[in-house]
Parts: structure tokens; C-alpha cells; sequence
């Protein structure tokens, strides 16, 4: 039996592979984190929710802060455009003629940086740069300032820049002071302001942010990895505990640490090992106790035997003498204990396989001339054709193999039909010795049982010479030498055959 | 006839052998514990004694021991009746001096012939001359064995089976050969026997024993007397 540890508890997973190599080699390839496995999914689902969250909360700062820099520039705009175009509409006269009006708006266009600005009267059109595109100022927002007296504003795309539109009436006169205008003139006002520099300092911010998003990721991962280890090292040891359970290391615990739900599963993996130890001892305990009680009951059984078997024998030998019914008695009751006498013998031998206390006695010898010496014992060299080559030599249990060979043929002539033929082979290290006789042969259900213990093929025969453990002893004596009795599959024209297989030298050892 | 000594401490076994014994004519002196059969040996109007058949398990000193006293004062043939073939109390037995064993139950034809097989051994071989081997002589008239002078005592079946092996120096006996010249076994018997008795012999005769010069092995076939 393998030596187990009072109570061991489970190593730390730091310690590497456990102390079981062998069996833990294939699970090596586990320690690789695995995208499928519960590390690499938890490891996935917090870095996208690292990223989601950084991402949208980028998107937000970018949304506002972007927002509130245009808001800025443009409320600056505005003032400027509106004290400007205050200031000039003084020096205006209205009707205009072409020639202010542009002088008009090329003031207004170096008071705003040099933008773009357009002034409308009726149907003339003066422009600070006559040369650019007037589609910025869009049709909207000539409307707006048709229709009301304040500066007017839109945003604009134009060639992937934006833009702020505005545009104002331009009023006579403005008693009521700034912010008021006077008597609409009929002259309206428009510039194009760039806002490209508002943008690149916002998209400076976008690109600020991005920078910043790579360690967040990987801080996210690392601390994911973390989680992943608190919680996976724990379930780790259990599916290593378990392995262990199920390959009968009985005594196998885990640590139970802290008090969240891994540590009750912890709990409850010890509880059920403690079950399945207890029970399976008991049943342990039941089973030898079960084993010692066939083996004291059949050394019991050996002295009553004894004195029956030698009686029996005076009887038999009298049975000549006396009234034929007594005579049949006698020869009933000798028979009957004959075969009691070889039944407990079997029981005993087999109690002793169950107990492991057989031991070899190993003996180098002649395979022909053992076979030979088992048929002659019997009486069965004329009832056996024995294919035996001479010179195949094997150290072996010369008695274990003559109950081998004594089993196989004993069957063979019982249940089989003649010739029965022994035959032994030598290749390298093994050795065969096959006996086949010709009769049906085995049917399936017979031959799946037939190395089972008081296993009856017939019902009917259950009252035959053998005790029902031949073959089980057999094939315990085959496996104590190392080798195995098959029987060979059916085929038409041959009936029963059974192969020992056994290697050629077997050690002394049980 | 015969007279035998059974140490049986079952009362129905010892009965049924007694009975079995002398239906075939024996004298039997069954007793049922070693002290009183070794008692009985000790006595000198008992000397009649031919053969102990001696039971394994018995209450008080127990069948080894009984084997052992035996010897230690005399050559008798012992034959050991053990209850179970375990091959630990075989070899036992067997190491402690007995001639021969057998495994109960046995029927009443069989006890005889190991019985008469035992006594056939305590008799006089076929060849009656004496042989000198560098020292060690055997006396096959006298059936007495020296050894550079000194007597050597030795049992019958030890003795039998060094007159088989030296009547014919540097011929190999198999084991079962042995068997059945020595033990007269005409059934499979059991090479135990025979790696008993030479062990005992060797223990007997060799300077060495681990490294004999008389009885030696040859290695997947049995034993031989030789070369010196």
C-alpha cells in the first residue's frame, strides 16, 4: 500500500510542479496562462472595461473641454467683431458706395487678424480678400442677420478646419450706446474667424490623454493578473487536492483561509475528504475483516478435514466388505470430503493471494519436462497430446506453474471435447503455453466470467469436481510470475484456447 | 512391525491416524503434546521407536522444536504433519530436521507410504563398500559417515541422499531425480525436500558451506558430488 502523510496540506503554488512528477506532467502546460482559461477571461473583461471606461471618460473631457475652448474664442470673436464694426459704423454712410464698403471691410478684417470679412449692401458685395471663397458665410446665417439686430454666429467645416461665422446689421447710429444698435442702415456684415488654433490645442489634449491611456490599460491588466492570482491560486490547489483525492491519497487537505466563499468551498472539499477517508476506511476495515474470516474459517475447517479425510480413507478401504448400501455411503461420504478437503484448500490459497502473503520460490527448470511431470501426476499423459519441444529452459515457480497447467487441462478434459492439445513456445524473454481442446468452445457471457471466482458456466455442473476457483487461482499464480492467461477469441474448427503468457525469468520476490 | 511414535493434539485426527496405523499393522504410541512424546522417546523401555510423525502446531513447545530436541539426541526419522502448506512453516519444519512433510488432510494410504518411504531410507543401501573422498569417508556397509576421523552423525534421509550423490561423483541429479531415488516420491513432489536436506548436509560436511566442495550446484539443473 502507498505510505500516506498523516494529514498533508497542499504546498503553496509557489513551490512549482508538485512533488508527484509523474503525475502531474501532463498538467504542465496549465501554468501558461491561457486566453480560454478563467485567468485570461478575467484578465480580458477588466482591461475592456479599463479601456471603455477610459475611453468614454477621454471622450467626455474632450467634449467639454473642447467645447468650452471654442465657447471662449468665439465670445472673444464676438466682442471684438461687435466693438469693431461698432467703432467703424460711425465713419458709414449710408447709401454707400462700393469703394467704403471695402474700405470698410478691410478695416474690420485687420481689426480681426486679417480674416475674411464680407459687407453687404443691397446687391453689392465688398469683401476684405475678393480672391477667397465666400461660402463660408452660408445662407442660414444670412438670414439670421436679416432678421435679428445682434451679432449672429455659426461654426463651421470648411476645408477640414473650423471656422466661426458671424455677422451683424450695421447700425446708423446707437444712442442707447454700445450693445444697442441704432437704426438699421440696410448694411450687413459678415467675417470668416479661423478656429484652428482652438482646435489643435484641444486635440493637443486628445493626444495628451491617448498617452495616457497605455498605462492605464496595463496598470488595469496588472491589477487584473493580481486579482486573477488571489483567486485562482486557491481554486488551483483545489483542483490539485482533488486530483490527488481521486488517485486514493485519502488524507489529502486544503488550507481554509479567511472567510469569503472560496474559503468555505475550501471548508467543504475537507469535510467531504474526511467523509470519503472515513468511509472508505470503514469499508477497508469490512473488507479485510470479511477476507480474515474466509481464511480463519477455512484454517478452521482444515483439523475436522484432517480427522474426516483420514477416516473416510478406512471406510473406503472397507467398502468391500460391506452391505452395498453401506458400501456406497462410505464411498459417497469419502468422495464428498475429498472434494470439501480441495475446496478449503483453494480457499486458502486464495485468501492468501487476497492477504498478499505468497511468495515465489522460484527454481530454474526444463518447461517440457514440468509440463511433462504435471500430466504424468495426474494421470493424464495419455489423454493429452503435448506439443513440448525440448531445450526451453525458464526459471519459474515449478509448483505455481504446475497449478497452472493442471487447471487449464483439468478443464479442458472436464468441459472440453478431445484431443486436447498442450503446447509451449519461447520467444526471447517469454515464454506460452497454450491449451486447446476441441469442443463448442466458450459462448461470450461464459468466457467474460470465466477467471471469476465460484463462476459455474452450467448450472446444471454446479456440482462438478472443481471448486470454482481454479481459474482464479491460475490466474493469480500467472500474475504473481508477471505474465497473464488470455483465452483466445473464438474461431470455427478450434474450441477452447487458453493462453499462459509468462516471462522467462521471474525474481524471487513476491 | 513398525512402531510409531504420532504427536497430534486433535483428538479425532489423532484417533483416525492411530486407527489408520494400526490397521496396516504398526504399533502406534499416540500422544498429544510434544513434551509427552518427547517424554515417551526419553524412556528407555520405549525405545522401540522406529519413527516420530510429529504435528506443527501444538499447545506447549510446538512441532519445530519437538523436530529440534530429536535430532539433537538421536537420528529417528521424523515425518512433520503440518496444517497448512504455508511455505514458511514448510521450510521451517523441514530446516529443523524432519525427513519429510506432509500437508493435512491426508488419507491413510498416503501417511503409510511416506511412512515405509521414511524407513526404506533408515535401511541398508544396495552397495556395500566404503569410499574415501579426501578425507570425507563413507562407510556404505556400515552406513556410517567420518569425516578426517571424526564421526559424522547424520539422519537417514541426509544420509541416503549422500550415499545417491557419491555413488556417482560428478553426475548431476536433478531435483525431481533426487526426489525419487531419496524420498521415493513417485508423484510431483516438492523440491523444497531436497534443497533442505542439502543445506542440513552441507551444514554437516562443507568447511565453507556457503562455498561447498562435496554437494555442489549446478546452476538450472540439480545437484552433484564433485570434483573435489
Amino acid at each position: 500500500m502507498r505510505s500516506r502523510k498523516g494529514s498533508s496540506t497542499e504546498r503553496a503554488a509557489g513551490t512549482g510542479a508538485p512533488a508527484t512528477g509523474a503525475r502531474a506532467a501532463p498538467r504542465a502546460r496549465r501554468r501558461l496562462p491561457r486566453l480560454d482559461g478563467l485567468r485570461g477571461r478575467l484578465i480580458i473583461t477588466v482591461v475592456v472595461v479599463a479601456l471603455i471606461s477610459a475611453v468614454t471618460a477621454t471622450g467626455l473631457a474632450y467634449r467639454e473641454s473642447r467645447e468650452a475652448v471654442l465657447k471662449r474664442a468665439q465670445n472673444a470673436a464676438v466682442d471684438d467683431f461687435r466693438s469693431l464694426v461698432e467703432g467703424r459704423a460711425a465713419e458709414f454712410d449710408v447709401p454707400t458706395d462700393p469703394r467704403s464698403m471695402a474700405r470698410f471691410a478691410t478695416d474690420i478684417s485687420s481689426g480681426l487678424h486679417g480674416s475674411l470679412v464680407v459687407a453687404r449692401y443691397r446687391d453689392y458685395t465688398a469683401s476684405s480678400d475678393p480672391s477667397a471663397d465666400r461660402t463660408r458665410i452660408t445662407p442660414e446665417l444670412r438670414a439670421a442677420v436679416r432678421t435679428h439686430t445682434r451679432v449672429s454666429l455659426q461654426r463651421v467645416e470648411y476645408g477640414g478646419k473650423p471656422w466661426l461665422a458671424l455677422g451683424a446689421p450695421v447700425g446708423l447710429e446707437a444712442p442707447a450706446g454700445r450693445g444697442s444698435p441704432g437704426q438699421p442702415s440696410g448694411v450687413e456684415i459678415f467675417a470668416a474667424v479661423s478656429l484652428a488654433e482652438e482646435e489643435r490645442d484641444t486635440a493637443e489634449l486628445v493626444r495628451s490623454v491617448q498617452g495616457g491611456l497605455v498605462p492605464v490599460v496595463l496598470l488595469a491588466a496588472v491589477l487584473a493578473l493580481l486579482a486573477a492570482r488571489t483567486v485562482l491560486r486557491p481554486v488551483r490547489k483545489l483542483a490539485r487536492a482533488t486530483r490527488r483525492l481521486a488517485t486514493g491519497e485519502l488524507s489529502i487537505r486544503v488550507e481554509e483561509k479567511g472567510h469569503d466563499e472560496l474559503a468555505e468551498l475550501a471548508h467543504t472539499f475537507n469535510e467531504t475528504a474526511g467523509a470519503l477517508e472515513h468511509s472508505v476506511g470503514e469499508l477497508r476495515e469490512q473488507e479485510a475483516l470479511a477476507r480474515r474470516f474466509v481464511a480463519d474459517v477455512s484454517h478452521e475447517l482444515r483439523t475436522p478435514l484432517a480427522a474426516m479425510t483420514i477416516v473416510s480413507s478406512v471406510l473406503e478401504e472397507d467398502a468391500d466388505q460391506l452391505t452395498p448400501d453401506t458400501a456406497h455411503a462410505a464411498r459417497t461420504v469419502s468422495a464428498e470430503t475429498a472434494k470439501l478437503a480441495r475446496l478449503v484448500d483453494d480457499l486458502i490459497e486464495i485468501s492468501r493471494f487476497d492477504a498478499r502473503a505468497v511468495a515465489l520460490t522460484v527454481h530454474e527448470l526444463d518447461m517440457a519436462e514440468a509440463v511433462r511431470a504435471t500430466l504424468a501426476a495426474r494421470g493424464w499423459t495419455d489423454q493429452v497430446v503435448a506439443d513440448l519441444p525440448p531445450g526451453i529452459r525458464a526459471r519459474l515457480d515449478r509448483r505455481r506453474l504446475d497449478v497452472i497447467v493442471a487447471n487449464l487441462v483439468g478443464n479442458a478434459l472436464r468441459h472440453g471435447a478431445p484431443p486436447v492439445t498442450v503446447t509451449v513456445r519461447a520467444a526471447d524473454d517469454r515464454l506460452t503455453v497454450s491449451v486447446a481442446d476441441h469442443g463448442p468452445g466458450l459462448a461470450p457471457e461464459v468466457a467474460r466470467h470465466v477467471f471469476d471466482r465460484f463462476y459455474k458456466a452450467d448450472s446444471a455442473r454446479s456440482r462438478s469436481e472443481g471448486s470454482g476457483l481454479g481459474m482464479a487461482i491460475a490466474l493469480e499464480n500467472a500474475r504473481l510470475h508477471g505474465g497473464t492467461i488470455e483465452l483466445a477469441p473464438p474461431a470455427p474448427d478450434t474450441g477452447a484456447v487458453f493462453t499462459l503468457r509468462i516471462p522467462r525469468r521471474t525474481e524471487s520476490a513476491s | 512391525m513398525p512402531h510409531v511414535l504420532l504427536i497430534e493434539d486433535d483428538m479425532s485426527v489423532r484417533d483416525g491416524m492411530e486407527l489408520v496405523l494400526r490397521r496396516r499393522g504398526h504399533e502406534v504410541d499416540a500422544v498429544a503434546s510434544g513434551e509427552a512424546g518427547l517424554e515417551l522417546l526419553s524412556r528407555p523401555c520405549e525405545g522401540g521407536i522406529e519413527i516420530a510423525v510429529v504435528d506443527l502446531m501444538l499447545p506447549g513447545i510446538d512441532g519445530f522444536e519437538v523436530c529440534r530436541r530429536i535430532r539433537g539426541r538421536g537420528q529417528l526419522p521424523i515425518i512433520m504433519l503440518t496444517s497448512r502448506g504455508d511455505d514458511r512453516d514448510v521450510v521451517s519444519g523441514l530446516e529443523a530436521g524432519a525427513d519429510d512433510y506432509v500437508v493435512k488432510p491426508i488419507t491413510g494410504q498416503v501417511l503409510e507410504a511416506r511412512i515405509r518411504a521414511a524407513l526404506r531410507r533408515a535401511g541398508p543401501v544396495t552397495r556395500t563398500d566404503s569410499d574415501d573422498f579426501a578425507g570425507l569417508v563413507i562407510d556404505r556397509a556400515g552406513l556410517t559417515v567420518t569425516k578426517r576421523g571424526t564421526p559424522v552423525p547424520l539422519p537417514p534421509t541426509e544420509l541416503r541422499l549422500l550415499m545417491e550423490l557419491s555413488a556417482a561423483p560428478r553426475r548431476v541429479f536433478s531435483r525431481e531425480q533426487l526426489l525419487e531415488l531419496v524420498w521415493e516420491h513417485d508423484f510431483l513432489g516438492d523440491s523444497r525436500l531436497v534443497d533442505a536436506a542439502v543445506g542440513r548436509l552441507r551444514a554437516k560436511l562443507e568447511d565453507v558451506p556457503a562455498k561447498p566442495r562435496y554437494i555442489q550446484t549446478v546452476r538450472g539443473f540439480g545437484y552433484r558430488f564433485g570434483p573435489l
